[in-house]
């Protein structure tokens, strides 16, 4: 067990699974030398060579097209996007192959490979690289849609990826890598994908966030337990597509009130989704309309603004308590 | 400068009776399939869209003539040739293009995504360019396992302005991957000719860009095609070099079957011009010439190969449609 921020946790579990499995390799811009612009590949390249951690050109199409055909061979390749921001460079690899070919073939090709990718504002950056993108993503068939929210689960949900058959997207909210640390096994761990998980339970309101607004909710239901009285469900979605639908209705159909935070824009966005989701399997139960928390629908600001874009506690507070005076 | 085009074939790869019956058969069987298939669309039995490669056989036929059954091909939405040269079943290629249960997907592909993972054939893709940096990674991972096989991939003259094909011979180049890029060069992207989309039309001098061996090849002469792409194979399964072959070829239908006589953006005479250089005819004179190939020979070879088609037609005719539970496999892998 080590105290270990996240970007020292997802380097353990690429350590690991690079260990385990000499298929498993890494490939993106800068990742090999350098360390990564976050440093969550440093010392692989010191310790598995240029042979399994490569760094390529700036080239986005070709990192996740040359992925795919490694893939397609039996390969495990785990990219990087420096920043989810330059996806859009090799948006139609992901979208049109890497989450295809499954089908496409029959199941006779499959693709096993993890995209990972910073993402998220916060960090005083502006437009490609303070981005919440995983809707694009999750609206994806054939993709899985992964967004840790801390060191421990990072660790575990990147280990889990490596080891899935399909492909992954993964997303690491930059303004979590150094943001605080956790107790993490030595050993080798994962955590199943597609499972949210309930990390405060109270009967009076259900908060669903994932990645770095997971903070954000979690103090929203601090501040609203000590000032309001109020017990909240906090629901930390962890992978969003394929989302969690059973965990997030159980929690609605106990408290009948729901705020849902994200970081993307919110017209479109997975609030949407999960609010469909929730009239489906909750509707009976609802004592209030569903309320989101969003990104306003604008392109990500620059930092002056950003604070004024990205949802924060006061919002996360003020929409609760809208949602249990209605 | 124009290079000067391949027109003999190497030394070691001299015609004997049982090549020239392979490569004749080889291209009967991809225009007879296509012609068979063109009259399935015509009868509203194959949906969509419909690319024939009728005038390109020799590409396909000569290419993989000298590829081992364990070296991988890619490929574009003008596949079927390539698929079924490389081994695929004409039988499951047409129920595939027909949309049945019975295809190499299970209809789920369509003519634009043949795949056979028996035949290390990856896939016909459908987005041009796209598929290149694929190839690639393919031969990447070969190189990663120390293997000595190599991957053919093909694409159009359509695919040279698109970003990804500098990102892919870049990527191969610079990191010595056993990767021949085959461009067909029909001369036109859909109805977009050559000259209006390449600023550089010469598409094998992209090869010199990025340093890797490269030559234009006579498209039309089987055996031209055969020695160039040997060559190449040679040295990527032994150097693991990159090539960047310009195959120059021309298709003598339009570019789909919505396109059926390609006449708005080339001329009549051009198209018939280049029927005088017909690949199967050239061939078949360059074979009953000197005596390697007699009239019977040639006659039997038509005939089986037309036995094939027609049995290929009534296999897919036959075999039913995908049941609606197919709809939702294949996405992710099934839970045990």
């Amino acid at each position: 067990m080590a105290k270990l921020n996240m970007v020292k946790a997802l380097n353990l579990a690429l350590m690991q699974e690079m260990e385990r499995d000499p298929d498993v390799l890494v490939i993106g811009e800068d990742v090999g030398v350098d360390g990564g612009v976050f440093r969550v590949t440093e010392d692989l390249h010191r310790t598995y060579g240029s042979k399994r951690v490569i760094d390529s050109p700036l080239a986005e199409a070709g990192i996740i097209g040359a992925s795919i055909g490694m893939a397609l061979y039996g390969l495990k390749p785990v990219c990087e996007i420096q920043f989810s921001g330059f996806a859009f460079q090799c948006f139609h690899q992901i979208e049109n192959h890497a989450a295809r070919y499954r089908n496409r073939s029959q199941g006779r090709f499959h693709v096993p490979m993890v995209i990972r990718m910073p993402y998220g504002g916060g960090v005083r950056a502006l437009e490609h690289h303070s981005e919440s993108e995983e809707q694009f993503y999750a609206h994806i068939p054939g993709l899985k849609m992964v967004i840790p929210s801390g060191p421990r689960n990072a660790r575990a949900l990147l280990a889990a990826a490596i080891r899935d058959p399909d492909p992954v997207v993964f997303f690491e909210h930059k303004a979590l890598y150094h943001a605080h640390k956790e107790d993490v096994p030595d050993e080798s761990e994962t955590m199943e994908i597609g499972r949210a998980r309930v990390v405060r339970e109270g009967d009076d309101l259900t908060l669903v966030a994932w990645g770095g607004m997971l903070r954000v909710a979690r103090e929203a239901a601090e501040t609203l337990e000590q000032e309001d009285g109020v017990g909240s469900d906090v629901i930390d979605l962890l992978t969003v597509a394929p989302l969690d639908r059973e965990t997030i209705v159980r929690s609605v159909n106990k408290t009948g009130r729901v705020v849902i935070v994200h970081e993307a824009p919110r017209s479109f966005g997975p609030g949407a989704e999960i609010a469909a989701s929730i009239m489906d399997g909750a509707f009976l139960s609802l004592e209030a309309p569903i309320a989101r928390v969003t990104a306003h629908d604008v392109p990500f600001p620059g930092f002056a603004r950003e604070k004024a874009n990205v949802p924060d506690v006061a919002r996360v507070v003020a929409a609760a308590r809208d949602t249990l005076a209605y | 400068m124009a290079k000067a085009m391949t027109q003999k074939a190497a030394p070691g790869l001299g015609l004997d009776a049982d090549l020239a019956r392979k490569l004749l058969r080889d291209m009967l069987l991809i225009r007879r399939f296509e012609e068979k298939a063109a009259e399935a669309y015509a009868l509203g039995k194959i949906g969509g869209f419909l690319h024939l490669s009728i005038g390109e056989e020799a590409v396909a036929a000569g290419a993989t003539s000298v590829l081992r059954p364990d070296d991988y091909a890619i490929s574009t939405y003008r596949e079927h040739g390539h698929c079924l040269i490389k081994g695929s079943d004409p039988r499951r290629v047409m129920a595939e293009l027909f949309g049945r249960v019975d295809g190499l997907s299970k209809g789920k592909g369509g003519s634009m995504h043949l795949f056979d993972k028996e035949h290390n054939f990856l896939g016909g893709h459908a987005i041009v360019g796209a598929h290149l940096p694929i190839a690639a990674g393919v031969g990447f991972a070969i190189k990663y396992r120390g293997g000595d096989q190599v991957v053919l991939c093909y694409f159009g003259d359509g695919a040279v302005p698109e970003g990804e094909f500098h990102e892919a011979l870049n990527l191969a180049a610079l990191w010595k991957l056993p990767v021949i890029w085959l461009c067909e060069n029909n001369r036109y992207a859909m109805g977009t000719s050559l000259e209006r989309a390449l600023a550089q039309t010469e598409i094998w001098k992209f090869g010199e860009t990025y340093g890797i061996p490269s030559e234009p090849v006579d498209g039309m002469d089987v055996l031209a095609v055969r020695a160039a792409v040997g060559r190449a194979v040679e040295r990527a399964r032994r150097d693991k070099t990159p090539a960047l072959l310009e195959v120059r070829t021309y298709r003598f239908r339009g570019h789909s079957m919505r396109d059926p006589a390609g006449a708005v953006y080339r001329t009549k005479e051009e198209v018939e011009r280049e029927k005088l250089r017909d690949p199967i005819l050239l061939f078949r004179d360059r074979v009953l010439k000197p005596g390697v190939l007699s009239e019977d020979d040639v006659k039997k070879i038509e005939k089986d190969v037309n036995d094939l088609v027609d049995e290929a037609v009534a296999f897919a005719d036959a075999s039913p449609e995908p049941p609606a539970s197919e709809l939702f496999t294949d996405i992710f892998k099934e839970s045990a």
